[in-house]
Parts: C-alpha cells; sequence; structure tokens
C-alpha cells in the first residue's frame, strides 16, 4: 500500500494515464482540445522547474569555485558566460545582428562543431578496440565492417564489382533483421512500462515502491 | 513554279478553327475527382483525390488548380494551387457537416486551364474512433490481459528470470565504487520526461539511488533538462529516504549542466577526467553525444554500464561500455533490479507478448505469400 505522501501522485498518474491513452484513439474536437491544454499545461508547469534548475546550477558552480574544488576555473568561466549571454539576450534581444547572436554564431555553434568533430577520433579509437580479430565474433565483425567500408568507396567496386551488392545485402538483411528485431523488444518495453506506470504496478520513479 | 492562292475562310469558320487549335494545344484535364470526408479526424477536413491530366508526365502541366464553392452551379473560388505531380489535397478548416462542391483544373504551362473535373456535394465530419488504429487497440487490450494475468501469476508462485550480466554488475559497480572512496556517476540521456527510455533511466536511478544510499557512496546525477533534474532529485530523495538514509542524500548530487546537446557531452567528458567516478552508467534514450561520453568513461576506466532504446548508439555503447542493456533491457531493468514479483510478472508477460507477435508476422507473412493478397499484409498495419 503506498503511503500518503504518494497517493495522489499515483492517482493522478492513472488517471491522467488512463484518459490520455483513450484520447490516443479518440479524434474528435474535444478530444484534440484536451491534448492541446494538456501540451499548454505541461509548459506552465515546467516553468518553475526552469527557477530550481538555474538555482541548481549557480548554487552548484559557486559551492566549486568557494570551495576551490578541482576545475573551479572551469566553473568560474561557466557562470561568467552564462550572465554574459542571458544580459546579452535581456539588454539586446536576441534578433539578426544582435551581441547575443553574434555570441552565438561565432562562439557557441563552433564550440558546438569543434566537440561533435571529435566524434570521428572517437569512432577510430573504438572501432580499433572492437575490431581486434580477438574472439569469432569480433573477427566476423571486423570482416562486415571491412565489406561495409569497402561498398561505400569506389575502391570496393574497382577490386570485385560485387562488392557494393554484398555491403548492401549486409545491410538490409542481416543488419535489418537484427534492428527490427530488437525494435520488437522496444516496442513492448514501452507499451508495458507505461502500463505498468498507469496501474501503479512500477513506482520506481517516485524513489522505490 | 505555281504559288498556291491562300484560302479565304468566312468569319464563323475562322472562328471554329480557332477553337479547334485553342483545344488541340490546351492541357487535358485530371479526371476521377473524388471528394471525401478526411477520416479519423477532429472535423474540418475534406480530402480530394484525382487521376493526373495525361499531359502532367509531358511537363505541359504546371500544376492543378483547387476550387471550392457552396452549389454545383458555383461560384467556384480558389482554394490551392498545387504542383505538378500531385494528385491529391485535403482541404481544411471547413465547417462541419455543410455541402461543398469541389473543381480541379490542370494548370497548363502558358497559363491556360484545363476543363475541371468536378465532385461534390461532401460534408466534413468529425470522429469518435480511430478505425486505422483499431488494429493497435486490439493489441494493447490483448497485451493489457497478458500483463494482468502474470502479475496475479506471479503473487502465487516465483517466476524465472534469466540473468542479464549488466545488471548484475550494477551492485558489483556500487560495491567498487564505495571501496574505492569514488562516486557514480549516472546520465539520465538526451530525451525529456515525455520519453518512455528517460522514465526507465529514472526508475534504474531510484534502484541505484537505494543501494547508494545503503552503501553511503556518492551519487552524481548531472542532467541535460531542467524537469528532468527536478523529477530526479525527487526520486534520488525518496530513495534515500526509503532505506532510512535521509542525511546521507545531497541536493548538491543531482544538478542541471546545460540544454545543449555537445555543450553536455563535454561537461560530462571534464565531469569523468576530474571526479574519476568508479562507475559511470548511461541509461535513457541518446544521440550522437553517446560516443563522446563512453570513450570519455572508457579512457578513465570507470566500469560503464549502458541502456538504451536508441538502436544507432546501440554499437557505440557496445564499443566502449563493459555492458549494454539493449532496448527492452533497459525497460525490464526496474523488475530485475527490485526483484518485486509483480514487476517480474511485467516481463513475463512482454516475452509472451513477443512470442505471439513473432507467429502472428509468420502467420500472416505465409498467407500473404501463399493467397498473393496484400490484405493479411495490412492486418498490422497502423494508419
Amino acid at each position: 500500500m503506498a503511503d500518503k505522501g504518494k497517493r495522489l501522485p499515483l492517482l493522478i498518474v492513472i488517471v491522467l494515464g488512463t484518459v490520455f491513452v483513450v484520447q490516443y484513439f479518440v479524434p474528435s474536437r474535444p478530444s484534440q482540445g484536451l491534448y492541446r491544454q494538456a501540451l499548454r499545461w505541461s509548459i506552465v508547469m515546467g516553468l518553475p522547474a526552469i527557477v530550481i534548475a538555474i538555482d541548481s546550477l549557480v548554487r552548484h558552480h559557486a559551492a566549486r569555485i568557494r570551495r576551490r574544488q578541482a576545475g573551479w576555473g572551469d566553473s568560474l568561466v561557466y557562470l561568467g558566460a552564462a550572465l554574459l549571454m542571458a544580459a546579452a539576450g535581456l539588454a539586446g534581444g536576441v534578433g539578426e545582428g544582435s551581441l547575443f547572436m553574434r555570441l552565438f554564431t561565432y562562439a557557441m555553434a563552433p564550440m558546438q562543431a569543434t566537440v561533435f568533430s571529435l566524434l570521428a577520433f572517437y569512432m577510430t579509437s573504438a572501432a580499433y578496440r572492437s575490431f581486434r580479430a580477438r574472439s569469432a565474433e569480433a573477427t566476423l565483425l571486423l570482416a562486415s565492417a571491412f565489406i561495409l567500408m569497402l561498398g561505400l568507396i569506389p575502391l570496393g567496386a574497382a577490386i570485385w564489382r560485387g562488392i557494393p551488392a554484398v555491403s548492401e545485402w549486409l545491410l538490409l538483411v542481416p543488419n535489418m533483421a537484427a534492428k527490427r528485431g530488437l525494435g520488437f523488444g522496444i516496442g513492448l518495453g514501452i507499451v508495458a512500462t507505461a502500463l505498468k506506470i498507469i496501474l501503479g504496478v512500477e513506482r520506481s520513479w517516485m524513489g522505490g515502491s | 513554279m505555281t504559288i498556291p492562292r491562300p484560302i479565304r475562310l468566312s468569319m464563323p469558320a475562322t472562328a471554329a478553327l480557332l477553337a479547334l487549335c485553342a483545344n488541340a494545344f490546351a492541357v487535358r484535364p485530371p479526371a476521377q475527382l473524388q471528394a471525401k470526408d478526411s477520416p479519423d479526424d477532429e472535423g474540418g477536413k475534406v480530402r480530394l483525390e484525382w487521376r493526373l491530366s495525361p499531359d502532367d508526365s509531358a511537363a505541359a502541366v504546371k500544376g492543378y488548380l483547387v476550387e471550392r464553392a457552396a452549389s454545383a452551379d458555383g461560384p467556384y473560388a480558389e482554394v490551392r494551387q498545387v504542383f505538378r505531380g500531385s494528385a491529391s489535397y485535403e482541404d481544411q478548416k471547413l465547417q462541419d457537416k455543410t455541402d461543398y462542391y469541389y473543381r480541379v483544373r490542370a494548370l497548363g504551362a502558358a497559363g491556360d486551364t484545363s476543363e475541371p473535373a468536378q465532385a461534390g456535394p461532401v460534408q466534413a465530419r468529425q470522429q469518435w474512433f480511430r478505425k486505422g488504429k483499431l488494429n493497435a487497440v486490439i493489441g494493447l487490450v490483448l497485451f493489457l490481459l497478458i500483463i494482468v494475468y502474470y502479475l496475479r501469476r506471479a503473487q502465487k508462485e516465483n517466476l524465472f528470470l534469466r540473468r542479464l550480466a549488466g545488471l548484475d554488475a550494477l551492485e558489483e559497480s556500487v560495491g567498487r565504487a564505495t571501496e574505492m572512496g569514488r562516486p557514480i556517476l549516472c546520465v539520465l540521456g538526451s530525451q525529456g520526461l515525455d520519453s518512455v527510455a528517460t522514465i526507465a533511466g529514472l526508475n534504474i536511478l531510484g534502484q541505484v539511488a537505494r543501494q547508494t544510499a545503503e552503501y553511503g557512496t556518492p551519487l552524481l546525477v548531472p542532467t541535460q533538462d531542467f524537469i528532468i533534474q527536478a523529477v530526479a532529485r525527487e526520486v534520488v530523495k525518496t530513495g534515500y529516504a526509503a532505506q532510512g538514509h535521509p542525511d546521507r542524500f545531497s541536493e548538491d548530487s543531482v544538478f542541471y549542466v546545460v540544454g545543449n546537446q555537445m555543450g553536455y557531452a563535454s561537461a560530462i567528458s571534464g565531469l569523468m577526467s576530474r571526479q574519476r567516478p568508479a562507475a559511470n552508467l548511461f541509461v535513457g534514450h541518446f544521440y550522437a553525444e553517446a560516443m563522446v561520453m563512453a570513450e570519455a568513461g572508457n579512457a578513465t576506466g570507470a566500469i560503464q554500464i549502458a541502456g538504451t532504446d536508441a538502436v544507432t548508439q546501440l554499437p557505440f555503447f557496445i564499443v566502449a561500455c563493459d555492458y549494454t542493456l539493449m532496448g527492452e533491457e533497459l525497460f525490464a531493468a526496474s523488475a530485475y533490479l527490485s526483484r518485486q514479483p509483480q514487476l517480474v510478472g511485467t516481463i513475463k508477460a512482454q516475452d509472451l507478448g513477443k512470442v505471439i507477435l513473432v507467429a502472428l508476422l509468420l502467420a500472416l507473412s505465409v498467407l500473404t505469400l501463399a493467397l498473393r493478397t496484400p490484405f493479411f499484409y495490412n492486418l498490422l498495419g497502423v494508419q
């Protein structure tokens, strides 16, 4: 039996969960109106969470700076940058040519692109580790990856005209079969998790039973 | 050499010849225009479908002009021009239960229009059930019945659950972190609270929080979403309270980092290299940042356990993590960790659901191939 503090959230989840499962199958105007209203409510209810998040962010980094923890300088830069962006947006707006937009275009976007480009190196190191033929599975993986990569470049067809077709078969047959198998499990898992929560069986999201 | 004399035509003959020439060069009209109420909607929409003008493929047609009127005799007003090759249009914002008439003309490249194809009257109406999702309703009800059956069965007997190495390692990683005096890092993915994978991640976090509360191991939960931060904090706090150690919970353990994808990946990578968590958990839905975080964690030598329903990110987690929960295993984690009979029962229901689904697919595939009709194939399609 749920304790008193958990009864209300459980009741809200059970009632609203059931209502919105039914709503999904009812296309009529009142049903769609209810859905749109719920979306608006979820945005409104999320707003106080922004305040909590900003409070958490400032407290977390301020504490690191105060305690001079490892990397406290990064926290200082982070808080300074967050303040600068907020001030630029509030003072000059976020339109084209504003300071906020210039900071975004010339500082934030290149930094994001830099981290994104690191993916190539991470992939190489991960591929090196996994493609070392230490077991039958790893050897199979190595061979499949080799054929796939060859099939995607002109050199593959130059070696043997059938390589692109083999490469495509690997992608569309064994690879697709595995993906669809995973898809069935994921689909049923999603429905089962949703039903568990709606039925009140799953309560870990409230910190355990 | 004789020069032919010009032919002289009378006025009516000239007019008839001009009309003949105009008809010869005008684009031919679309055919078989059908106007129907849009199915499975909230009303106010009519769907038009027609067969393309025979001149459509020859590029003589620029597009199609859709016109609407309240009576068959008109006047017709232009509703929309659609591109060449378009054989359908959905007219919106109409009054329900009101008669409408439609005409569709082909627009010639020279600006001329064809004779119209006509349809009507038609009325827009709202529906109270999505007929295209009837199979989904049947499947959902059937699956619900299976879950209820296994929930009852789980109360009477112990149901077998196969071992999941990744989840067995979870408790071991908490113990390892405790011995090493290092924290456990839990990353809840990059989607919001509307993602079931995030909720599954929160379920796992709840179980992990109970274990870290028991052992007094520091837990770090940096989040990318402010709503998840608020919910995750409550989940961890309640987990600590449930184990009788509310004093061990630190408000600072669950914190918001940034909403930006790569900014978040950088922050997590930095946190891993500075604080060197003994175990990293990646549970939820991930995108390209998965590889950045998992490789950064791999470099620190931490035990890494990942669980995601993002099929495209699974290979990256498999190569960079020690254990990976693939797809449905993520959703089974909460039941596996808590060992609550009712939750275990739902896992058995999922297994039976899979068996039924695969059997159904096989049977319908055989019937489709044997009888050469798409009817059975379409039975599983959801519109």
